[in-house]
């Protein structure tokens, strides 16, 4: 896949806070970026840069090898913003709302586009309703059909599904996946790991401002990979005296449990535990083994920088 | 050049226009229509002829021009304001729109917002009292130069506002007393010589002259003099929008 949007060296600074620091990223065509980062890492500024709502302090962006500065018009022409908020002139109908937005991109009124896309959104039945009517889902779904009414070849998704029931974001994934079929490239911003796990085909954590990894999301899973086995005892335990001290293992709280944090088991680590168990006369009911989420590595990620 | 992003801006904020026509055209009217009664008919009956012209006819180029500054600067700031306000500026600047494509949409659209408010003062105003127009073609250039200068200053106020008393102050506190005090409702020749040499320093005194004589053919002032004002400080108030456009003043952090 070729490259779409390429970040070069680019640093944004707020008075004496930089807000983004040397961030060098590559989108490729069709793709869809889940970029994470605890809040005020720099996500909506970097977002905000390439979307010309800020101007980096210095560094390039490109869109399809036009300059966000000097060939504003190509690259914003190719754009769609879903923003992490709600800003809507409430007074306006959502069918005006979202004509005003293909308007603005050059493009003449399409009733079959804008009415397509409210109905794909659940939203056609509300067409002449005025926004202040609307559900804060609602208004969350109005803002992806504005996004998509001057239909963009690229669309930034500023965490899309803040605040939305699970029904509504079961939908708006959906959306987000038949966008890609349709060769959207999507860059994601979201707080729920679940989401950049569920959709993304590489994930990019941003922390301090500064991109500190870039990797397809299966590459990134398999690598940073850690199994935790939880082993139930018949009875509680009080402590871990009958073992060596060993940093992955633990007892949960109330005794009834321990936890192997990545055992390795091609050394038979798990193996010599339980023999270890068995000699010492304790019993066990269950043994369970779980592979940690995306959530996990980005925490480890985060808090080890 | 974008020429449909443009109509587009002019379009939405023609809309709320309409859908706010109580309060844009009825008003204005109702209010314009106090004065007729209070200034002309009442306090206007005890005033001889000024330059020949009665006193209820000598007011109505001052009332409208006194509405088409307010109505140019409050249609045009709040244009720009509410949607910075409510954050749906995002969707203007994330556009490909330039800064004049955005201009044109937003002041054109309050620029024909107040010129429609003083078309319907004027209107109102034959109501009260018979007025032949001398330069029609002259009085339709000043409206509309009036119209597109302080709409243009309406769109800086509404861009550098922070707040609703910003947005606010700057009409109530400079505009309106220099509107009120640039010769609306007298001629500066029925003030102390005094006071006509500090009226010379009120710009918007040559606006209203160059108005007036649109009407009745006389003037404190040459029209020429007129006509430089208010393009003068036309040119300063785009050359102040081009500055804030190309440094993203209270628009782009």
């Amino acid at each position: 896949m070729k490259s779409q949007i390429s970040i070069e060296n680019v640093s944004k600074v707020f008075g004496r806070h930089k807000a983004l620091n040397n961030v060098s990223l590559e989108i490729k065509e069709g793709e869809i970026f889940a970029l994470l980062g605890p809040n005020g890492a720099g996500k909506t500024t970097l977002i905000s840069a390439i979307c010309g709502l800020c101007r980096q302090s210095s560094g390039n962006i490109k869109v399809n090898n036009f300059d966000t500065l000097t060939h504003y018009k190509e690259t914003r022409n190719q754009i769609g913003l879903v923003p992490q908020e709600l800003p809507l002139d409430g007074f306006e109908s959502v069918y005006n709302s979202c004509q005003f937005s293909r308007g603005l991109f050059g493009l003449k009124d399409s009733r079959d586009h804008i009415e397509k896309i409210l109905k794909t959104l659940s939203l056609f039945d509300k067409r002449d309703e005025q926004i202040f009517g609307l559900s804060g889902g609602m208004k969350r779904r109005l803002l992806i059909a504005k996004a998509l009414a001057h239909e963009p070849k690229i669309l930034f998704l500023d965490e899309p599904t803040a605040g939305v029931d699970v029904s509504l974001r079961r939908d708006i994934w959906k959306l987000i996946e038949d966008q890609k079929k349709m060769g959207v490239t999507i860059i994601l911003t979201t707080h729920y790991i679940e989401e950049a796990e569920q959709l993304a085909d590489r994930v990019g954590i941003i922390n301090s401002g500064e991109i500190i990894l870039v990797k397809e999301k299966t590459a990134l899973m398999s690598e940073f990979s850690k199994k935790t086995t939880f082993i139930r005892l018949s009875k509680k335990l009080k402590n871990l005296s009958f073992m060596k001290k060993n940093k992955k293992i633990s007892l949960t709280e109330n005794g009834m449990t321990l936890k192997l944090v990545g055992i390795n088991n091609r050394s038979n680590e798990l193996q010599s535990i339980v023999n270890l168990l068995s000699q010492n006369g304790i019993a066990f009911t269950e043994i369970n083994t779980v592979d940690n989420s995306l959530e996990d590595i980005f925490l480890d990620l985060v808090e080890t920088q | 050049m974008n020429i449909q992003a443009a109509i587009t801006i002019y379009k939405f904020e023609m809309a709320r226009f309409r859908r706010t026509i109580f309060q844009s055209l009825v008003a204005p009217i109702i209010t314009t229509s106090l004065y007729f009664v209070v200034f002309g008919a009442a306090i206007g009956s005890k005033i001889e002829t000024i330059n020949g012209v009665s006193y209820g006819s000598f007011i109505v180029p001052g009332l409208i021009m006194l509405y088409l500054m307010t109505e140019s600067i409050n249609n045009a700031a709040f244009g720009i304001y509410f949607p910075k306000f409510v954050g749906s500026i995002f969707e203007v600047l994330s556009a490909p729109v330039s800064s004049l494509e955005a201009t044109v949409g937003y002041v054109g659209a309050a620029a024909s917002k107040s010129t429609i408010i003083g078309l319907m003062i004027f209107l109102t105003s034959n109501l009260f009292v018979n007025h032949d127009i001398k330069y029609p073609l002259v009085m339709a250039i000043f409206i509309i130069l009036t119209a597109i200068t302080f709409s243009l200053f309406g769109f800086i106020i509404g861009i550098w506002a922070q707040n609703w008393e910003k947005l606010s102050i700057i009409p109530t506190l400079l505009v309106t007393p220099l509107v009120f005090l640039g010769g609306s409702f007298y001629s500066i020749d029925m003030l102390p010589e005094f006071w006509q040499k500090v009226s010379l320093l009120n710009p918007v005194f040559y606006l209203i002259s160059g108005f007036r004589w649109s009407f009745f053919g006389t003037s404190e002032i040459p029209i020429a003099l007129s006509i430089v004002a208010i393009l003068s400080f036309m040119a300063i108030c785009l050359a102040v929008i081009a500055i804030i456009f190309k440094t993203g003043y209270r628009l782009r952090t």
